[in-house]
């Protein structure tokens, strides 16, 4: 394959362009958005844990999806290979895209071929870390999306917060107008979803019987026999995968699975953690093209973009077990609170925390910044139906990338100290000392320092300091063992 | 199969808002005749059995060489089989045999009707996984009507697919 030429002036949209901490700061002003993303994520995790509570050997499940995973992760090149050679057999077209400049260029080459300038989508991950909407605009290419709230948020002019529902920080209201501003013939006055929703089914009719080229991606892929598996619920992804005469689906390599039996386990596994249903309305497994049924031509560009990199670290390769869910977003106290928008990439949330920065390197824009945004309290990693232990590759994480100045030297200074007793003791000394007059001032505060002198104003910026305790458990040991 | 597998298969078809109809043979072609007699007409997919049909009002229209357009026509409902079921999640499975046809025929048309007989429902997906006969047919598994949880996460039914989803159950032959 060759590579293209990367598209000058452009960040991936997996490349946080704002600090988190400060988009942060500017989504928690926002008190529709917080109203919005509580309702919507309490509902969801409700949901989520009524039908996970009836599966009897949900831990068990967890586990050996995680094993299957694991397996993939570490056979990637020959899994690839495997399916590839399925795939071919079974009339399907493989390309193998290095990063998103390549895979942009073999799908536009492809839509190119077909003398189109519209295409329908379905809702896919994987064009969205590439920007393939965007590559495709400058081919001149329009680009439908078909699901639901893929389409409200292309409407609206907005990117995507939620891995399954981009659209999750609007209300009906606010979808109402939306579709009022920009959906061709669209009078309702009300907003009833199920009126919205029809809105969006007759808008999508004609696009759909007169399109002739569709991209998809897909949930699973499977090694042994070329099949792909699209898991969906409106019907957009059927329309899509069985009326145009081309398809073109865009997969990254961590979708693969090594045989079709595994396929029992994660359609158990993924209906329930991500949309809280036993099972999804419509789910659609195919395998090459099939003479009288669906498109006469699949083309499947397997994508790596950084995965090859991700499954070389120990400890970070388990982020490429995520099955894209969103379970993880739908427990996280942080992301209820600051929504999808301030984690500056199409993956949000705590899988976007650990997922951006590794698919990037953590000196793309301020990905470094992303795992820092957690409170590592491990719901993340109770919900997920992987098993992805997202607190500890954000410590990770954490630990691999940069530091601020002021942090480095003061846990510089901190290691000095503390390698020899004498200066640790000196040191503590001189901290008790220094508190004590202290201790009167912040009575108030229970005896915590709310705000520090710089450079310590870092620290208190955001969090109380407690003050040295009056005695050193050594001190207070030979006080009263007297030795 | 077990009887309370179909039982536990119409329970869980009907929490996701499909009509779950139990019949026996000899009733099916008068109960098949009602629920499809507000249609304009009825798609029929290849391998339909000629006793299915016998009582139906509305004109039958082959399946194997309409278009898509024409199949968009106003009123129209599709009558099929399936190739499997799954009790635990009242899942339809598709594989494009007998009596089932293309996959856009059960997508484009507005009513769905499908017949199901005991001894095509396993228990969960993973016996779906391992009892389907060739897993390289293009498959369609259905759980209800179309859906969508897009608009604040709550359940809208009737999106692309069609609006509404019944289903008639035969019992063990």
């Amino acid at each position: 394959m060759t590579r293209a030429r990367p598209q000058r002036g452009r960040q991936l949209p997996i490349v946080a362009v704002t600090p988190f901490p400060r988009a942060a700061a500017s989504a928690l002003r926002d008190t529709r958005l917080r109203a919005n993303l509580g309702r919507a994520t309490r509902t969801i995790r409700e949901k989520r844990a009524a039908v996970v509570a009836e599966v009897p050997d949900w831990e068990r499940l967890r586990d050996r999806a995680a094993r299957v995973k694991d397996d993939v992760i570490d056979r990637l090149p020959q899994l690839v290979a495997q399916f590839a050679r399925a795939a071919t057999a079974a009339g399907a077209t493989v390309h193998h895209a290095v990063d998103a400049a390549a895979a942009n260029a073999v799908v536009t080459e492809l839509v190119r071929a077909q003398g189109v300038d519209r295409v329908v989508k379905v809702k896919s991950m994987a064009t969205q870390e590439i920007g393939l909407n965007e590559a495709l605009a400058a081919a001149g290419v329009t680009a439908v999306e078909t699901d639901l709230a893929e389409l409200i948020v292309q409407l609206a002019d907005d990117t995507p917060s939620h891995i399954l529902v981009p659209a999750i920080h609007y209300d009906r209201g606010q979808i109402r107008e939306i579709f009022a501003r920009r959906m061709p013939g669209f009078t309702a006055d009300s907003d009833d979803p199920a009126v919205l929703a029809g809105a969006a089914r007759d808008y999508l009719r004609r696009t759909f019987l007169a399109a002739r080229v569709a991209i998809c991606g897909a949930n699973f892929a499977v090694a042994e026999t070329g099949s792909l598996v699209v898991v969906e619920s409106e019907g957009n992804g059927r329309m899509c995968l069985t009326l145009p005469d081309t398809l073109i689906a865009v997969v990254g390599v961590e979708k693969l699975l090594p045989r079709f039996a595994d396929l029992g386990d994660f359609l158990r596994l993924l209906p329930r953690s991500s949309t809280g249903e036993r099972m999804n309305p419509y789910t659609s497994i195919f395998t090459g093209v099939t003479p009288g049924d669906g498109p006469r031509r699949l083309h499947v560009v397997l994508l790596d973009n950084g995965r090859r990199r991700i499954a070389a670290d120990p400890v970070g390769r388990a982020a490429l077990r995520c099955i894209r869910c969103s379970a993880c977003l739908n427990v996280c106290p942080v992301y209820e609170r600051v929504g999808g928008h301030a984690y500056g990439s199409v993956y949000p949330g705590p899988i976007g925390a650990i997922l951006s920065p590794q698919l990037t390197g953590q000196d793309a824009g301020h990905n470094a910044t992303l795992p820092y945004a957690s409170t590592l309290c491990g719901a993340c990693y109770d919900v997920c139906p992987v098993k992805i232990d997202i607190p500890a590759i954000l410590v990770h994480l954490r630990q691999q990338g940069p530091k601020p100045a002021a942090e480095r030297a003061a846990m510089a200074w901190l290691a000095w100290t503390m390698r020899d007793r004498r200066r640790w003791r000196a040191a503590l000394r001189t901290a008790r000392a220094g508190g004590r007059p202290l201790r009167v001032l912040t009575r108030r505060h229970g005896g915590r320092l709310r705000r520090a002198p710089w450079p310590l104003s870092a620290w208190t910026t955001h969090r109380d300091a407690p003050l040295p305790a009056d005695e050193s458990f050594r001190d207070w040991w030979s006080r009263t063992r007297g030795s | 199969m077990a009887p309370d597998l179909s039982a536990l298969f119409a329970v869980r078809a009907g929490d996701y808002r499909a009509g779950v109809r139990q019949c026996t043979p000899a009733e099916l072609p008068d109960l098949l005749a009602t629920l499809l007699a507000g249609a304009s007409g009825v798609v029929l997919p290849a391998g339909t059995p000629p006793d299915w049909t016998t009582r139906l009002g509305p004109p039958t229209l082959s399946g194997d060489t309409l278009t898509a357009a024409e199949l968009d026509a106003p009123g129209l409902a599709v009558l099929t089989g399936c190739a499997l079921a799954v009790a635990e999640t009242g899942t339809l499975v598709l594989d494009g045999g007998a009596a089932q046809g293309r996959r856009l025929l059960t997508l484009v048309p507005d009513h769905h009707v499908c017949v199901v007989r005991a001894e095509q429902i396993v228990a969960d997906v993973p016996d779906l996984v391992i009892a389907l006969s060739d897993p390289t047919r293009p498959l369609t598994m259905i759980s209800g009507p179309s859906a969508t949880s897009d608009i604040e996460l709550n359940r809208v039914e009737g999106v692309h697919g069609p609006r509404r989803l019944d289903i008639v159950c035969l019992p063990p032959a």
